[in-house]
């Protein structure tokens, strides 16, 4: 039989015979190159530097596949990186598995490994491991990727939530609400001409250098899904305190608020993919602000507010531009399709 | 903007004060319930000003008998239910289009348009549009009608929960809660049907009607008017929306309506049955009318017990009043519409106006 002309993914592409072989040999390895996927081991043998490792997972469903600005493949690296990066580690190596539904066309799966590999390579992480599966028409939307990345924390990395204390400033690098805006605008149903594009990106180069400049951060997270109205409900609930925003400080790109306006969102609950909050000691925040706005991934960077006491149950405020005042609810969740 | 604003909040502090009393200003569009909102410019206001969000949230006056009307189509096999996002999590007697979304018979549209295009593209099926809201959706849905006519779409036609605002504005003061001082009138119905449209309630109840946009500027600079008519006992009919609204509104979008439509008896949620509050598909046009396609009638109805939505669009409560409220009823669980739809009053007040001790649902 020969294998060769496939052009879509088959059941077979996924029962461990030949087919699965040349699936990986021909079209997985190749993008991904590196010397210890090459062994195609059951399991990858890293030699790691000592202290401790940082260990996540993310799973991948972004719907459409490809948008302005990325990829599945692109969000499958860069999510598990920046889960990684805003515990204060340095990624080192991520696995990856892929569920193909049957018909998926090889040349979107290749595009999807391209982007992958060049992902991984731009921000000097191996893609060390991973796992291929195929299922039946209908049992999966064309393809669903997970990643899992191991990264070694930096030695001047202290951060932890129970170090957030009253006056701590609040930073994020950049504009909000791109990621989740740009899917709605090339969503099916939704559709509309736009020029905005996704902030997908890795965030690793940013937080190892701000954590190796400056002390003071103390504790980081993206605002991916729910955006920044569920990270700052996050921080509030778990360490206890109050936090208060600046609407005026809060970057905004204005096609995004312009899109979020026609559709009714609250830009403070849209998705971003290449955005971090840090809880900065008051006397660091300067220092990191600057850092982060001489980076490429920060130069829109802003204090946006700060930690304050709760008077009874932790609240998110909002001062908005005309001076007023509002709450900050942890989003609902269900407004949005799809979108990481 | 600052100062402005500023400048605004210095007239309207000075004049609630004088006029020493409570005020209540009922606005009646969604729109401006969310921008008050989400500005924070409730937190700006005097002690003795009140705002009451009235009917102006489409989702939150359908009937109860609406919903279910469109939970038991959406259970047919040869219909697709074409329908605003807004729609999807309305409860009704037995679920909602969310829970019974796993079919994939409902679509989530945009405009009237998306759904005539879905009825293209499902020659097989009909598409059933579910046309609500108030004069601002209305032009849309006769659009697609004319243009299903025009282009013989034959799977094609709309369940007209279509309301009118005037008749309910009426409607409140003629029983349901005469303890309205004005209006803030909506920004977008203006566009269409003209701030001329008002000037009945200004004439036949003496009472304040002012058009506003949706900036948060220019909604305190319409309340500092407003207060300032008050305070000198007058009544008057102004538009502070002037790019946008004119006194006629917009003659070829109210053509369009009138050629389709025609006013009939409307159930609304809270207001009960409004003489000629509702607009239904004329005789022409019948074949697009999915209330005669299915042979369907809408009823007064009974709404959801414990469900105090109808006062609270009434102006009667306020949301925190309703005992179900942050409890029972969250936008994750609702059990009414005002708290399902982001325009609802229900869903504003839970979602940017809770302070602390109401988080029991947490």
């Amino acid at each position: 039989m020969t294998t060769d002309n496939n052009d879509k993914i088959l059941l077979a592409h996924g029962g461990g015979g030949q087919l699965t072989d040349e699936l990986i040999r021909k079209h997985i390895l190749p993008k991904l190159q590196n010397t210890t996927l090459s062994k195609l081991g059951d399991s990858a043998e890293l030699n790691l530097p000592s202290g401790s490792l940082c260990f996540t997972t993310d799973s991948f469903v972004v719907k459409p596949l490809f948008f302005n600005g990325g990829d599945i493949g692109k969000l499958a690296v860069c999510g598990t990186i920046n889960d990684l990066a805003v515990a204060g580690s340095k990624p080192i190596a991520l696995s990856l598995a892929l569920i193909i539904e049957d018909g998926f066309e090889m040349k979107l799966l290749e595009k999807i490994l391209e982007s992958i590999g060049q992902t991984a390579r731009q921000n000097n992480v191996d893609i060390v491991t991973g796992d291929t599966k195929t299922v039946e028409t209908g049992s999966a939307d064309k393809i669903f990727i997970n990643t899992a990345g191991i990264g070694v924390k930096l030695p001047n990395a202290d951060l932890g939530i129970e170090k957030i204390a009253t006056g701590d400033k609040i930073i994020i690098n950049g504009t909000i609400g791109d990621h989740g805006m740009t899917i709605i605008s090339q969503r099916e149903g939704i559709k509309f001409e736009s020029q905005l594009k996704s902030d997908c990106a890795a965030l690793s180069p940013l937080t190892c250098e701000l954590l190796e400049k400056t002390s003071g951060i103390k504790f980081m997270r993206d605002p991916t899904r729910g955006g920044l109205a569920a990270t700052l409900n996050e921080i509030a609930r778990t360490s206890g305190f109050s936090v208060i925003i600046r609407e005026n400080c809060v970057p905004v790109n204005k096609t995004v608020q312009a899109a979020a306006d026609m559709l009714g969102f609250d830009m403070l609950a849209i998705a971003n993919e290449g955005k971090f909050v840090a809880v900065v000691s008051p006397e660091s925040a300067e220092e990191a602000l600057n850092i982060c706005r001489k980076h490429p991934l920060g130069k829109d960077s802003s204090i946006i507010g700060e930690i304050t006491a709760s008077r009874d149950v932790p609240v998110v405020e909002l001062e908005t531009r005309i001076g007023g005042k509002r709450i900050v609810q942890m989003p609902y969740g269900r407004e949005l399709p799809r979108i990481c | 903007m600052l100062n402005k604003i500023n400048q605004a909040q210095d007239i309207l502090d000075a004049t609630c004060k004088s006029i020493g009393r409570q005020i209540n200003i009922m606005e009646v569009c969604g729109t401006h319930t969310v921008s008050i909102f989400r500005s924070g410019l409730r937190s700006l206001l005097p002690e003795n000003l009140r705002l009451l969000s009235g009917p102006g949230c489409p989702v939150c006056v359908t009937s109860q008998d609406y919903i279910d009307i469109v939970l038991e189509l959406a259970d047919r096999d040869d219909c697709i239910i074409a329908t605003y996002g807004d729609m999807i999590r309305v409860p009704g007697k037995a679920g909602s289009l969310e829970t019974k979304q796993s079919k994939a018979n409902i679509r989530v549209v945009l405009s009237s348009e998306d759904a005539l295009q879905l009825a293209k593209e499902n020659p097989d099926k009909t598409v059933i549009f579910i046309a609500v809201g108030f004069e601002t959706t209305t032009p849309a849905s006769a659009v697609a009608v004319k243009e299903a006519r025009a282009d013989s779409i034959e799977n094609f036609c709309i369940l007209s929960g279509h309301k009118l605002v005037v008749p309910a504005m009426r409607a409140l003061l003629s029983g349901k809660n005469n303890k309205i001082d004005a209006f803030l009138c909506p920004g977008h119905v203006s566009a269409i049907i003209g701030y001329g449209a008002f000037r009945e309630i200004v004439e036949d109840f003496n009472r304040p009607c002012v058009v506003a946009g949706f900036e948060p500027l220019q909604i305190i600079e319409t309340l500092a008017e407003i207060c300032k008519q008050l305070l000198e006992n007058k009544a008057e009919l102004k538009s502070l929306y002037g790019a946008v609204v004119t006194e006629q509104g917009n003659i070829t979008a109210q053509k369009i309506v009138e050629d389709c439509f025609e006013p009939i008896d409307g159930y609304w949620r809270g207001l009960g049955k409004i003489e000629a509050s509702s607009l239904g598909l004329k005789r022409e046009y019948s074949k697009y009318d999915a209330f005669k396609r299915f042979n369907i009638t809408e009823k007064s109805s009974e709404e959801i017990k414990g469900c105090r939505c109808g006062e609270v669009l009434c102006g009667l409560i306020e949301p925190h009043e309703c005992s179900l409220f942050a409890k029972k009823c969250t936008p994750i669980k609702p059990v009414g519409p005002c708290m399902v739809s982001s325009e609802g009053a229900c869903a504003a007040w839970f979602k940017y106006g809770r302070q602390g001790n109401n988080n029991d649902n947490r």
